[in-house]
């Protein structure tokens, strides 16, 4: 429920107080993340201007990790109502195959009017898409996993009947500032998603939204007799992932400038749910935490570089992965909360740790 | 939230107390409403039959049957596997990425000379191993499913990699003489070892989940797990066992991929998980938990399988309709599903 995104400075109360905030172990391992890497290369942290536009890998971090970013906000709200949205990934395809087929075809791809209408056709759709998921959940009343689970699978397949299973690819200087262009000096790519971001947390925050989001996810029955339009609300939040995910999948198309209808947004599904889950949102539904998915995005955009940076194959990226997951949420797990709790009432014993 | 299916626990429980009995047996006079989704998935494989067989010389041959079960014979044993987890009302998204790594890290030891005797109980194991790491992650660090075992597909994706970033031939001659090893029964339907394999499991499967205490235990947790506890069952063991059993089926399904590709290669299975969670449904398990059948699983991959086939067979078709294909009878089967959920309560 939290709105701070910082965590409690350490000099303020008791150090059980600082690690028992959901964001802690988040931010240690960014934090870590970060460090190791200025340890390896000590030039990692420092951001020159390069071309008129700010250059360095902070922000090579921040323009990567907008499409994640988008995902995984949209997932977020769908978390919190006791859902899950496996079919991003399918509908970031599906919005990029749809917009670069328009541009590809049309008479003038180099024309703003083009691409804003091929922007606004592929979000149109996208929404649809995020209105069919959110149909079946809230209508119907499938479970959210395999409702999506139906799109996941069939929408790769709509995504290479949009492309006739070709890799589509277009020049359009326009459409291409989307992904890769920079405006103040900043990408444009992460002003957009930061954008969406902040507006997000802001209606979530300022207004009930949010508190109506999470009374769906607590008790969707209490929440209803209550008079909480518990259907209109799971529907709202599949529809805006929908949305979001075709932003994304925009995104990450101008930025390639190809429709890869195999390949677009691949996993995207999965590296969403790690970062809200490592931001501490339970899965479970309730409340959630719009600041801890932020760092969540961030961890797993930096883990990534990191890979990189390191000359490690990113094909082994999935392992390191699979280590701050397990590692993040063994840490937020109720057994090694209450052992840690249980421990600090006590003194210190000789036990070992459990992770 | 969708409804749970409450009388799963109680007729499992008053089956207990008869002393066993197979499900299809006693009650053969009315069909049981839990057999329905099953009968559903019957009748779609019969009609894919029908209707692929008027359409195509040639599709109703022993041939395509036969080739059915050797191509999917590793689908169907990660479909059985994961039959287990989803009855529990869990999940498993790591049998795709394990299965990867139990066939990389056959060829692999393979190749670095190690004896087909030794490689095959080990690779299998590896499966074990990680389905036992996500059941102690979901049992007793209390951590989702869907978590534990995505951290453990990324785990044993990234070991792959580590493995073996290249793919791997295999020519130890042992193991190919196995892989290549098969029989015609009846002269015309051909079995290769894969596919005894497959069936061994089915069948292994079926005897777990039908006639041990084991299996009974499965079903009252996805019936409800309090409920189940209270009934003095051992839900944590099983909760834990569930995972290995899934852990060790995709074990065995890297052998089988390993074995039909004779060769490792670290990207193998990517999304196969989604496969075998798509014919588990489609065979009629309710993602609830609680309801559904090894042998509904089995007739689920025949029915991807099918699809497969049709559309080779169309020649016109191109191969991205197989998945608009597989998520519209997901739909239905879905639907249909829901429908009867409903009914029930």
């Amino acid at each position: 429920m939290s709105a701070t995104s910082a965590p409690p400075p350490r000099t303020a109360g008791r150090l059980g107080a600082v690690t028992s905030h959901t964001l802690f172990w988040p931010v240690v391992a960014l934090v870590a993340l970060l460090a190791a890497n200025t340890i390896f290369r000590p030039s990692f942290l420092s951001v020159s201007v390069l071309n008129g536009h700010l250059f360095g890998s902070p922000i090579d971090i921040l323009r990567n990790c907008a499409p994640l970013m988008l995902v995984a906000l949209g997932m977020t709200l769908v978390i919190a109502t006791r859902g899950i949205d496996l079919s991003v990934g399918a509908v970031v395809a599906i919005a990029g195959a749809v917009a670069l087929s328009f541009i590809a075809t049309a008479p003038e791809p180099e024309a703003i009017g083009t691409v804003l209408t091929a922007i606004g056709i592929a979000l149109v759709l996208s929404l649809l898409l995020g209105v069919w998921n959110g149909f079946l959940v809230s209508v119907v009343g499938v479970q959210p996993i395999i409702a999506t689970l139906i799109l996941m699978t069939a929408g790769r397949g709509i995504a290479m009947l949009i492309t006739q299973g070709q890799i589509t690819t277009v020049t359009s200087a326009p459409f291409k500032t989307l992904g890769a262009g920079f405006w103040l000096g900043l990408p444009v790519a992460t002003l957009v998603a930061f954008g969406v971001f902040g507006l997000v947390s802001f209606l979530t925050r300022r207004t009930a939204l949010g508190m109506l989001v999470e009374a769906v996810g607590i008790n969707p029955s209490a929440s209803r007799l209550a008079g909480v339009q518990a259907r209109t609300i799971v529907w709202t939040v599949f529809a805006l992932a929908g949305l979001f995910s075709g932003l994304a999948g925009l995104i990450l198309a101008s930025n390639v400038m190809a429709a890869d209808a195999n390949n677009a947004g691949l996993f995207i599904e999965l590296d969403a749910i790690l970062a809200v889950v490592i931001g501490g949102t339970s899965l479970a539904g309730g409340k959630f935490s719009l600041s801890g998915t932020f760092v969540g995005v961030l961890i797993i955009a930096t883990l990534t570089l990191t890979v990189t940076n390191l000359g490690i194959s990113p094909l082994v990226t999935p392992l390191f992965k699979a280590l701050v997951v397990a590692a993040v949420t063994l840490a937020q797990s109720p057994v090694v909360r209450r052992k840690l709790a249980e421990r600090a009432v006590r003194r210190p014993s000789t036990s070992k740790a459990v992770a | 939230m969708t409804t749970t299916v409450p009388d799963g626990g109680t007729t499992q429980g008053a089956r207990a107390r008869r002393g066993g009995g197979g499900p299809a047996t006693r009650r053969a006079l009315r069909l049981d409403r839990r057999y329905l989704p099953v009968v559903g998935t019957f009748v779609v494989l019969a009609l894919i039959l029908v209707v692929g067989g008027m359409r195509y010389d040639n599709f109703l041959s022993v041939g395509v049957l036969a080739n059915l079960f050797i191509n999917n014979s590793f689908l169907i044993v990660l479909a059985v596997g994961m039959t287990f987890v989803i009855l529990t009302g869990g999940i498993d998204l790591s049998v795709g990425a394990v299965l990867a790594l139990s066939a990389v890290t056959a060829a692999y030891l393979l190749n670095a000379g190690m004896p087909a005797g030794v490689v095959i109980p080990l690779v299998v194991l590896v499966g074990s191993v990680i389905g036992l790491l996500v059941g102690a992650m979901v049992h007793v660090f209390e951590i989702q499913p869907f978590i534990a075992t995505l951290a453990a597909m990324f785990f044993a994706r990234g070991l792959c990699f580590l493995v073996a970033p290249e793919s791997i031939p295999i020519s130890e001659e042992t193991f190919v003489a196995l892989a290549g090893w098969d029989t015609w029964i009846g002269g015309q339907w051909r079995i290769t070892s894969s596919v005894v394999i497959a069936l061994v499991v089915v069948a292994v499967a079926f005897y777990l989940l039908h006639y041990t205490q084991f299996g009974r235990t499965v079903y009252a947790i996805g019936g409800g797990e309090q409920s189940a506890r209270l009934m003095g069952l051992p839900v944590a063991r099983t909760k834990v066992l569930v995972y290995v059993v899934s852990g060790t089926c995709a074990g065995i399904g890297g052998l089988l991929f390993a074995m039909y590709s004779r060769s490792g290669y670290s990207l193998t299975g990517v999304a196969m998980e989604l496969d075998a969670i798509a014919a588990v449904v489609i065979g009629g398990t309710l993602l609830t938990g609680g309801t559904g059948f090894v042998l509904g699983s089995v007739l689920g991959v025949l029915v991807l399988g099918l699809i497969q086939t049709v559309i080779t067979f169309e020649g016109t078709l191109s191969s991205w309709w197989t998945k608009i294909v597989i998520g519209g009878l997901l739909l239905v089967f879905v639907i249909l599903q829901r429908v009867l959920t409903v009914r029930r309560t």
